[in-house]
Order: structure tokens, then C-alpha cells, then sequence
């Protein structure tokens, strides 16, 4: 009986591999198309099932110098505006007899002042004469959540996790109703006015995937943006994570995030 | 031309992107419309299931009002979509986890079951004009027959059967379109001030008492424009249930603000800062005490001295528009003050409306009017007087 099912099942096997080339021959014309396709989305070869990639922060090494905004902001094309951003970076200041932080990012209108540009960005020196007790810098981005609400409220099912954990979007299948852009705990995603959809990081995709790092990573001259593989013990980032007594941020959502930190406060969220 | 984008100012520390406010007041049309819906549908069911006869001057009103809001629902919603010619991917790849893969279903049935009901309860109606009429108007009538025109008393008893079951899975029709609105807010777990599990219940009896007090403005309304008596009665009816029902709605908002309050999770610092600051008016004298509270004192006043009479239409006709302005408040307060209250906690922006635009003000005062000019023609057609009716 088992023999029989195997039998058959080698038979329909050889079956579909001949319709399969005679389909190839007949549809000749589809071919390029489809390799196109692959090309496009967004390595051709690329196995995702392959990868668990992470992202570390050192916070401790972060200057502010806000070059990884910049970059990411020209690498992903995100518009050139103080109110969407793939990345950014968060500045937390304690004054002496002063409980809580003061907190601004580099789209703080303060700040584009200072830069004189809604596209690059510096952090104004707006404590001068203020005596500062503690203060550091924060970047975030997004965390590709292991159980993402962004990915569960999505009607349609055009935002997914991939199988080496980065959630995505099909910008040809959002409809662009912003629920994913209110359930982000995190506030990473934003709207894409002129495309009609919403847009966030995805640790650089279309880089990753052919080996290369995230563009913001790869300007940090500090070292403060750790990323890789953590199916690979030896990469930078198993090691940070190995080696570090790392955080996430707002545990408690359960979205357990995918960017881990070092050296952040209390006040950070 | 305005801006394509339109940045909120912010007081504080609030993340970069928040700093446009996505959900602008079509999606605050949205859900009370909706809410309208499910409560006019309310006061049909009180009366075909219930058996409430004091509210039958009503209930085809009431029926064709449901009916007329209904088909705006939808509109809100594709007015607001960066891509409305998608809107149908969510009814051919739903994605069940998300609360709103279910709109589209929910809306498609409750939709034809409202044209079925009022087709049921006009048929005598539309065959009697079919047989009278001539020209355009006759053909219109004698094609919405649909080739029926048995008016004997067992065929009325099979309507009256088919209105009573179609009213019936009515309810939990409307209820659930309406409760699950407020799911889509409660379930988020991203707002402070929209994670609510009350939510879905605070949607559904603000839903109830707009629109009974909808029916109350449109039947006070329809009766001086017909020039016609109203029915003390039947008015008596609608603000019993106005009354009843502004007490359950007022309890589980005033739950749902306590819980917040009481709980004082992170965040509860800038919640108290925010109501006690910029949503004072619209949310403490607005919605609670101009729109819910005076209401039902009034009410219990009127119901206590047993007040009758043009006191008691302009009373309870007052009261009712206190209520469709509360409860308009309410929509406002969840869907924009849950925005303006940032995620880090620590800030507050403030939401800047369009005027012009496809989700400015004119655009919303037009999807807010235009069932009402809808029903105003529908009446014409089939009239839900049951004076003429019956």
C-alpha cells in the first residue's frame, strides 16, 4: 500500500516535470517577466529562511552627530521633511535640580533652526549656561517586533513579517488607512502623502539582503548601530547581545522587539 | 491650494512622526454615523421585535433613517484611504487578525438587510402605487414590486414574519457594526486613552442614545414640516429611552475615565494634564455636562412634574440635540484627543483641521447632511408615516 503511494507519487511527479517544461517552452515570453520580478524583490537568491537578523544600540557611544538620519533619510528616499523619519535620534538632558529629562530629537523646531534645513540636521546647543547633570543620546528605529502590532491590525495583510524576522510592506497592496500607523507603540511608521501608503525602516532591505549593512549603520562613525545575523554566533551582533546586558524598549506590550540596547535610563521609552 | 500635509503643533516630547495627525475628523464622521445607525435601527427593533406600539408613529421613520446612513457609511472611510481604489482588497484578502478586515463584511450584510426589511415594509406601499401610477415613477414602483403584488392577509402575515426575523438579526447586526468600531480603538494597545476593554460598550450605548435622540429631532421635525400633531405618546416613548439608555452610557464613560485615572499606568500624568487643559471644554462641559448630564436632568425633571404639552416637545427636543452633540463630542474626543496625546507620555500636540480638502470640515458637515437629504427624498418615495401608512 505505502510502496503504491510512493509509486504514484514519483509518476505525477515526472508528469508535472514534464508539463512544467512544456509550459516553460510555451510561456517562453512570461519567463523574463518573473525573473524580473525576483529581481526587483529584493535579492535575486536570497534565502530568507536563512537569516535571523537583529539590530544593537550602544548608547553609550551615540555622539549626536546625526549622520545616520541623513543617511537613511537619502538611502530610503524618505522625504526631506521634519516630520517623517525611518530613524532618528533622541537627546535626553538632566539639569542639575531637575527631576525629569528634557527630551528633544533632531525634527524639534529648536533644532531645524539651528541646522537651517528640514533635510540635514544637528542638535542646537540649546543648554548653554545650564549646568547638565547627565545627558545621552538615543537613536531608534524600527524594532521589527517578534509578534508585530503594526502587522496584526493590517486589514488587507499588505505589512508582513518575513521569515528572517523584518517586517515589510507591499506598497502596491496598502491601502492607506494608517491603522498599522496607530498601533505602533513606537511611532515608527509614518504616511507617505504623495505614494498613498504608509512607510517605515526595514533595516535596509534591499542592502541586507545583498549582504551589506544598513546605510545607517555603515555611517556611524562611532560604532553605536550594531547589526547582523544571529544565526551566525560570531556576528557583531550575536556578540553585543552575548556580551552586553542588553534592553528593549517597552517590554511590556509583548511585541518583544528585535533592537536591543545598551546604556539606556529609566526615562527612555 | 492647502498643503498636502497639514504638522501638528506639540507641547512637550512627542516622537517625530507623530507630528501629523493621521485620523482627522472623517474618521470622527465615521463612527457616529455609524452610531446613528445602530441607534435608529434601535428604536425600528423596539417596536417590530419588542412590541413597543407607543413608538410605532416612528419605526418606518426609523427604519428608512438607519437605511439612509447606512449607505454613507462607507464614504468617511474611501474619502480618508491613501488608496480607495484598493478599499475591495479587504473584502477579497481579508486579514483576519485585524479588527477592521471585518468592516467590510459587517457593512455588506447590514446594508442588504436593511433593503430587505424596508423592501418587506413598504411593499404594500409600492404595490399599491405601482397599480395607481403611470409614466417613470409607475415603472420605478412596479420594478421595486420585483413581480409581487399579493397584498392578501396571508401574504402581509409572511412579510410581517420576514420584518420580524430581519429585525431581529438586525440587532446584533447593528450592535456588532457599532461594537466593533469601538473595538478598533479599545484593542490598541498603542494609546493610553483608546486601550479600553469598556471601549466596544462605550461605543455602543453612546451609539443608542444618538440615535434615538436623531429619531426624536427627525419625528418632531417631519411632524411641523407635515404640519401634523405629534404624538405626545410616542414622544413620551423616545425620551424614556433616551433616558434609560444616557444612564448606562454615562456610567461606562465615567467607568472608563475612572479606570484610567485610578490605574495610573505610565502616561497618566500628561492624560490629566491633557483633560484638565486643552480637553476641558470639549470633553468635561461638552460631552458630559451640557450633553449627557443636563439632558437627563431635564428629562428626569420633565418625566418627575409630568410635563405635557409644547414643554414637553420642546424639552424633549432639546435634550435630543444635546445628545447628538455629546455624543459627536465623544467621537471627537477618542478619535482626535487619543491622537493628540502623544505615545512617549510626555507630550501633547494639537490637531490642526482642514477646512478645505477631502477630510476638511465642509467635507465632513456634507457626509453629515447628506443622509439627511437622502432620507428627506426617500421619504418622498416611501413615505414611513403611519398615519398615511398601515
Amino acid at each position: 500500500m505505502k510502496r503504491e503511494t510512493i509509486s504514484s507519487l514519483i509518476a505525477r511527479r515526472a508528469f508535472l516535470r514534464k508539463i512544467g517544461v512544456a509550459g516553460a517552452a510555451v510561456a517562453a515570453g512570461v519567463v523574463p517577466k518573473v525573473a524580473a520580478k525576483n529581481e526587483s524583490f529584493p535579492t535575486p537568491d536570497y534565502d530568507w529562511t536563512k537569516h535571523r537578523w537583529a539590530f544593537g544600540v550602544d548608547a553609550t557611544k551615540c555622539i549626536g552627530c546625526l549622520r545616520c538620519v541623513e543617511a537613511c533619510k537619502r538611502e530610503n528616499d524618505v522625504p526631506l521633511t521634519a516630520h517623517h523619519f525611518n530613524t532618528w535620534v533622541e537627546r535626553y538632558v538632566y539639569l542639575e535640580g531637575e527631576d525629569r529629562p528634557r527630551i528633544d530629537s533632531q525634527q524639534d523646531p529648536v533644532n531645524i533652526a539651528a541646522s537651517d534645513s528640514e533635510g540635514e540636521y544637528r542638535f542646537a546647543d540649546r543648554y548653554q549656561g545650564a549646568k547638565v547633570e547627565k545627558a545621552f543620546f538615543v537613536p531608534k528605529l524600527c524594532n521589527q517586533c517578534e509578534h508585530p502590532p503594526c502587522v496584526q491590525v493590517c486589514p488587507v495583510g499588505a505589512t508582513y513579517k518575513a521569515k528572517d524576522g523584518v517586517v515589510l510592506i507591499d506598497p502596491k497592496y496598502c491601502i492607506g488607512c494608517r491603522y498599522c500607523v496607530q498601533a505602533c507603540p513606537y511611532g515608527v511608521r509614518w504616511f507617505n502623502e504623495e505614494k498613498g501608503v504608509s512607510q517605515k525602516c526595514y533595516w535596509c532591505y534591499h542592502r541586507i539582503t545583498k549582504g551589506l549593512q544598513p546605510a545607517c549603520v555603515e555611517v556611524c562613525p562611532v560604532g553605536a548601530r550594531i547589526f547582523g545575523d544571529r544565526n551566525d554566533k560570531q556576528s557583531p551582533i550575536s556578540l553585543f547581545i552575548r556580551n552586553n546586558r542588553v534592553q528593549a524598549l517597552k517590554p511590556e506590550t509583548g511585541n518583544e522587539p528585535n533592537v536591543y540596547y545598551v546604556g539606556i535610563d529609566k526615562s527612555v521609552s | 491650494m492647502e498643503p498636502l500635509i497639514h504638522y501638528a503643533p506639540y507641547t512637550g516630547w512627542v516622537y517625530p512622526n507623530e507630528t501629523v495627525i493621521e485620523w482627522s475628523v472623517a474618521i470622527v464622521v465615521y463612527p457616529y454615523i455609524t452610531g446613528l445607525v445602530a441607534g435608529a435601527f434601535t428604536v425600528s427593533s423596539l417596536y417590530q421585535v419588542f412590541g413597543f406600539q407607543r413608538l410605532k408613529p416612528v419605526a418606518h421613520l426609523a427604519l428608512l433613517t438607519s437605511l439612509c446612513f447606512m449607505l454613507f457609511v462607507p464614504l468617511p472611510l474611501l474619502l480618508h484611504l491613501g488608496h480607495p481604489e484598493r478599499a475591495f482588497n479587504n473584502l477579497l484578502t481579508p486579514h483576519w487578525t485585524s479588527a477592521m478586515a471585518m468592516f467590510g463584511y459587517f457593512a455588506t450584510f447590514y446594508i442588504v438587510l436593511l433593503m430587505v426589511e424596508t423592501w418587506f415594509a413598504f411593499r404594500p406601499h409600492i404595490v399599491e402605487q405601482a397599480q395607481k401610477r403611470n409614466g417613470l415613477l409607475g415603472t420605478a414602483y412596479r420594478l421595486l414590486t420585483l413581480g409581487s403584488y399579493d397584498l392578501s392577509e396571508e401574504a402581509l402575515r409572511y412579510d410581517r414574519k420576514w420584518i420580524f426575523w430581519l429585525a431581529i438579526a438586525g440587532i446584533p447586526g447593528a450592535h456588532g457594526l457599532h461594537g466593533y468600531v469601538g473595538f478598533v480603538f479599545g484593542s490598541l494597545k498603542a494609546r493610553e486613552w483608546w486601550s479600553s476593554d469598556l471601549m466596544p460598550v462605550v461605543f455602543l450605548f453612546s451609539a443608542i442614545i444618538s440615535g434615538v435622540a436623531l429619531l426624536i429631532v427627525l419625528y418632531v421635525a417631519s411632524c411641523k414640516l407635515r404640519r401634523i400633531a405629534i404624538d405626545l405618546d410616542c414622544l413620551k416613548g423616545l425620551a424614556y429611552t433616551v433616558w434609560g439608555f444616557i444612564m448606562v452610557a454615562l456610567v461606562l464613560e465615567g467607568l472608563e475615565f475612572a479606570n484610567i485615572v485610578y490605574k495610573g499606568r505610565e502616561g497618566v500624568d500628561m492624560i490629566m494634564q491633557y483633560v484638565s487643559g486643552p480637553l476641558l471644554i470639549p470633553y468635561f462641559v461638552l460631552q458630559f455636562a451640557i450633553g449627557a448630564i443636563l439632558p437627563l436632568l431635564l428629562l428626569s425633571y420633565m418625566i418627575w412634574r409630568g410635563t405635557s404639552g409644547k414643554a414637553l416637545i420642546a424639552g424633549v427636543t432639546l435634550s435630543a440635540c444635546l445628545v447628538l452633540l455629546s455624543v459627536f463630542m465623544m467621537r471627537w474626543n477618542v478619535v482626535i484627543g487619543g491622537q493628540e496625546i502623544s505615545k512617549t507620555g510626555r507630550g501633547l500636540l494639537s490637531y490642526q483641521m482642514q477646512l478645505f480638502g477631502k477630510e476638511g470640515l465642509l467635507v465632513a458637515a456634507l457626509l453629515l447632511l447628506a443622509p439627511l437629504a437622502t432620507l428627506f427624498g426617500l421619504t418622498r418615495f416611501f413615505p414611513p408615516w403611519a398615519d398615511k401608512a398601515a
